[in-house]
């Protein structure tokens, strides 16, 4: 016999992933309670820090750039049954890509002679930090979650030796390499926008978050409406399916997690290309790891990533104006916050799941006992 | 736990082994039991049948404490009890050997059949006693198990006489066993009647639950049918006949045989000589098949399941690469490695694969999507690599329609479908590319018996139309049924083949345990 009920799709894409959401911010607001602030105005001074103001958008987005990246990243593993914890590494790996293209032709080639170039190394470069676990996967059952993290260090450590013995300015201290020219600089859209005679104050938004949003269209079309995305998803629900539908589970890992390792590289765009204007240590800041909380509660659906990538976005900018503003919230403090929401939308969804099925059936079938 | 007790010898008067009273079970808008009352006599071997679906699990279920009633009361000799779990229903004298063996793989029989009643803190106290008494049980039963075995080292039939001597070291007077058979060989259900026999000599109440009407007619002293959750029929079982309960579990008349002609064979389609298959860890499953298959004609592959056929039926639909001989479809050899599931589909090669929830389907898929898994690289579905979501819409619905998929809507995800219905579009989706040869295993497994004779039309039908079917079933009365020849698998090896007219239960039973036919 079934299991009983299950939730309607939009309950289970829309009003799950909201009662989670609001479940964490009311454990959030005990706990700022707890420490003697008050949750309503922390609250109201995250939402204005967040998107009070053209500038505090802004840069909501911007983190929303790169959580896009990265959240389109897990999904596409995910869809084949992967689970790539290594974006971190390959987004760090792309930005390298970036940064060596836009190192090597920024005093020679014109900005929209750079910018094809860069995109294919942020992808390729990314790709290829993906592949040597997908490889081992698909070939050689080691898993992809333990090799995928540790490329995430062996990404670290070979970017660490890069930046400080290899490409560091010469002549400085700090491990960076020197600034591009400004024709390897992603232009900002509050600068874009300034040149259609609307009048946007700066931010690091740039140009690469409309690559996201294309991203996520391109992932929708890829995964729901194509051939591949057809039997990638078959692979990642049933590969003795797959087999006898004569599709090559290995081949499709690989594909699978080499679109996702080039997804994550799109991040270096934002970061590298758009932002920094130069490599230096650590740009990507965790955002892979924020990318499986953004796969997650946007039921790696493109749609539901790049809400929970504005919404991520807009705890990292919203968090960072209420720590500079209440003294006893701290960056530590803003991480609980965001931690309590990945643990509700992603670990604890079916803490709601089974209560809210429960209730619609009863909705659906008064009178009748569960 | 302290050593059982003998039972008691039965009295004539006693009361009933079991009573259900007015048992109700709701799952939400699935209505699983509609106030089931019977009662089932003490030391008798009840049959409980009904088509998936019609709610025998979940009543056994309820009796052993999985799932709780929203009405009714459960009588164990003349007692009401409560049941809320399993462990309430072991101490009312109630056992289970469940279709799927719940057994530890790694432990021996003796440990684990003391498992949960190990009784006291040292282990090889509580295992002393328990092999005493185990060894009383088997004398007793005639039940013996080599108790320092290690569990997945025994045949099914061990395993599941272990299942049986569980429940009887619980002091189960009552044992339920639910599709018992499902795993066994002929001879091996055949070990487990005579132990039922026994089991109710010595006064313990045995309760059937099967779909398989024959066993019922042979086992069984009274029966039980069961359609969409009711009691509707309830007889001695001497009184009645498997085409009587087919109706009544079906509610209207259906007919257990296919009516066909004789075949006409043409050509050979497709040849296999000297085939040798090994399985992923290295053993042969298949040694040096030969055989060929004509157009118009069915030939059924007979065997206890595991002795080759799926590997064979593996082999010749490109999943499983062969270590030696050859496959000529249509006159060109398929060689080894070279075409794949995929490319033989293209050829008119078309595979119904055994195993239809695991092989042949996608279950989180809509049926749209499985509708056109193998084939979603045809020009009719996808065009430059995009899906023609239109085209897969008509071509599901179509396919709906012609194999009268209840209920039809492409949308709703396959596992929402009974069976029978999943069966049915997995057959329209491989004969919906006209096939040549179409390769079919276990057509009717986990089918509910309207559905079966549809399957069972389809599949001559397609032989009227020329095409042939290589049949691989381990239902006997399937092969006898619709082959029009019948080869006999045992150990991986062909050891005979039959025309279907001189084809017996008896004859196919012998050369399925491996006695192979003497050229006469």
């Amino acid at each position: 016999m079934s299991a009983p009920g299950r939730l309607p799709r939009w309950a289970d894409l829309g009003l799950l992933p909201i009662v989670s959401l609001l479940a964490a911010l009311a454990v959030s607001a005990a706990i700022i309670a707890l420490i003697g602030e008050n949750p309503w105005v922390a609250l109201r001074l995250m939402a204005a820090g967040a998107f009070g103001s053209q500038e505090a958008a802004g840069y909501t987005l911007y983190y929303a750039t790169n959580f896009i990246f990265t959240g389109l990243a897990v999904a596409v593993a995910f869809h084949a049954g992967l689970f790539n914890i290594g974006c971190e590494g390959q987004a760090y790996v792309g930005g390298l890509g970036v940064g060596l293209v836009c190192l090597g032709l920024d005093h020679h080639w014109p900005f929209w002679a750079i910018l094809p170039v860069a995109m294919v190394a942020a992808a390729v470069f990314g790709a290829a930090w993906a592949f040597i676990p997908a490889w081992l996967q698909a070939r050689r059952g080691s898993h992809i979650v333990i090799t995928t993290i540790m490329f995430n260090f062996i990404a670290s450590a070979l970017m660490t030796y890069l930046l400080v013995e290899v490409l560091i300015k010469p002549g400085q201290q700090s491990p960076e390499t020197r600034e591009f020219a400004s024709a390897a600089w992603l232009p900002s859209l509050p600068a874009l926008l300034g040149r259609l005679g609307l009048n946007v104050s700066a931010s690091p938004l740039n140009l690469a978050f409309l690559f996201a949003l294309a991203a996520a269209a391109f992932v929708w079309v890829f995964i729901w409406h194509t051939r591949w995305g057809y039997e990638l998803r078959t692979v990642g629900q049933n590969p003795s399916a797959a087999v006898y539908a004569g599709i090559s589970p290995p081949r499709v890992m690989l594909v699978a997690m080499l679109l996702s390792g080039a997804l994550a590289g799109g991040l270096g765009l934002n970061e590298v290309m758009g932002v920094q204007h130069r490599l230096l240590l650590d740009f990507p800041g965790g955002a892979g790891f924020v990318g499986i909380a953004v796969a997650l509660m946007g039921r790696n659906h493109p749609v539901g990533i790049i809400l929970a990538a504005v919404l991520f976005g807009a705890l990292y900018q919203g968090g960072s104006q209420l720590s500079f503003d209440l003294p006893r919230i701290n960056r530590d403090m803003v991480v609980v916050i965001q931690g309590l929401v990945i643990l509700a939308c992603g670990a604890l969804e079916n803490l709601f799941r089974t209560p809210l099925a429960a209730l619609f059936a009863r909705w659906r079938h008064p009178g009748e006992g569960t | 736990m302290d050593p059982p007790a003998e039972p008691a010898s039965p009295a004539n008067d006693a009361p009933p082994a079991l009573e259900l009273r007015g048992i109700d079970k709701r799952f939400g808008p699935v209505h699983a039991n509609r106030a089931v009352s019977f009662t089932i006599a003490r030391g008798t071997v009840h049959g409980i049948v009904g088509e998936n679906g019609a709610g025998k699990s979940t009543l056994m279920n309820i009796v052993y404490g999985f799932h709780r009633a929203d009405a009714g009361e459960v009588w164990v000799h003349g007692r009401r009890v409560d049941i809320h779990r399993p462990h309430d229903a072991i101490a009312a004298g109630i056992g289970m050997v469940h279709q799927h063996f719940m057994l530890v793989d790694n432990f021996t029989v003796l440990e684990n059949v003391v498992l949960g009643v190990e009784g006291g803190r040292r282990l090889a106290d509580g295992l002393a006693r328990a092999r005493a008494e185990l060894e009383r049980l088997a004398r007793d039963y005639g039940l013996a198990v080599p108790l320092d075995a290690v569990v997945e080292h025994l045949p099914v039939g061990l395993q599941q006489r272990v299942e049986i001597l569980k429940a009887l070291y619980r002091r189960a007077e009552i044992l339920i066993l639910d599709e018992p058979t499902a795993v066994l060989t002929p001879q091996e259900t055949g070990q487990l009647f005579r132990m039922l026999a026994r089991l109710r000599e010595q006064g313990k109440t045995v309760i059937l639950v099967t779909h398989k009407l024959r066993e019922i007619m042979a086992v069984t002293d009274r029966v039980t049918v069961l359609r969409q959750g009711a009691v509707v029929h309830e007889t001695a079982t001497r009184e009645t006949s498997e085409r009587a309960l087919a109706e009544k579990m079906v509610g209207r008349a259906v007919s257990l045989q296919v009516e066909r002609t004789a075949a006409r064979p043409g050509g050979v389609l497709l040849a296999v000589r000297d085939l040798e298959v090994r399985d992923r860890f290295g053993v042969t499953r298949v040694k040096q098949a030969s055989f060929e298959l004509r157009a118009g004609e069915i030939l059924g592959i007979a065997g206890v399941a595991g002795n080759g056929q799926s590997e064979l039926l593996e082999a010749l639909a490109g999943i499983l690469t062969p270590s030696r001989g050859e496959i000529v479809f249509q006159g060109a050899a398929l060689m080894r490695g070279g075409f794949g599931p995929r490319a033989r589909r293209r050829l008119g090669l078309a595979h119904v694969p055994e195993d239809r929830l695991r092989v042949g389907t996608v279950t989180a898929f809509s049926a749209q999507a499985n509708a056109i898994l193998g084939y979603q690289d045809q020009p009719a579905y996808s065009r430059c690599g995009l899906l023609r979501g239109s085209a897969i819409l008509a071509g599901c619905e179509r396919k709906m329609r012609d194999y009268d998929v209840r209920p039809p809507d492409p949308g709703l995800r396959l596992s929402a479908f009974s069976g029978g219905n999943q069966q049915k579009l997995v057959l329209a989706r491989e004969i919906d590319c006209d096939p040549q040869v179409l390769l079919v295993g276990q057509p009717t497994r986990g089918v509910d018996i309207g559905a079966v004779e549809f399957i069972h039309r389809r599949l001559v039908g397609l032989r009227d139309g020329g095409k042939a079917l290589l049949l691989v079933s381990v239902e006997l009365d399937e092969i006898l049924g619709l082959a029009d020849r019948i080869l006999v698998m045992f150990n991986g090896e062909i050891v005979g083949e039959v025309a279907s007219a001189d084809a017996t239960e008896g004859k196919l039973g012998l050369m399925m345990a491996g006695v192979k036919e003497e050229p006469a």
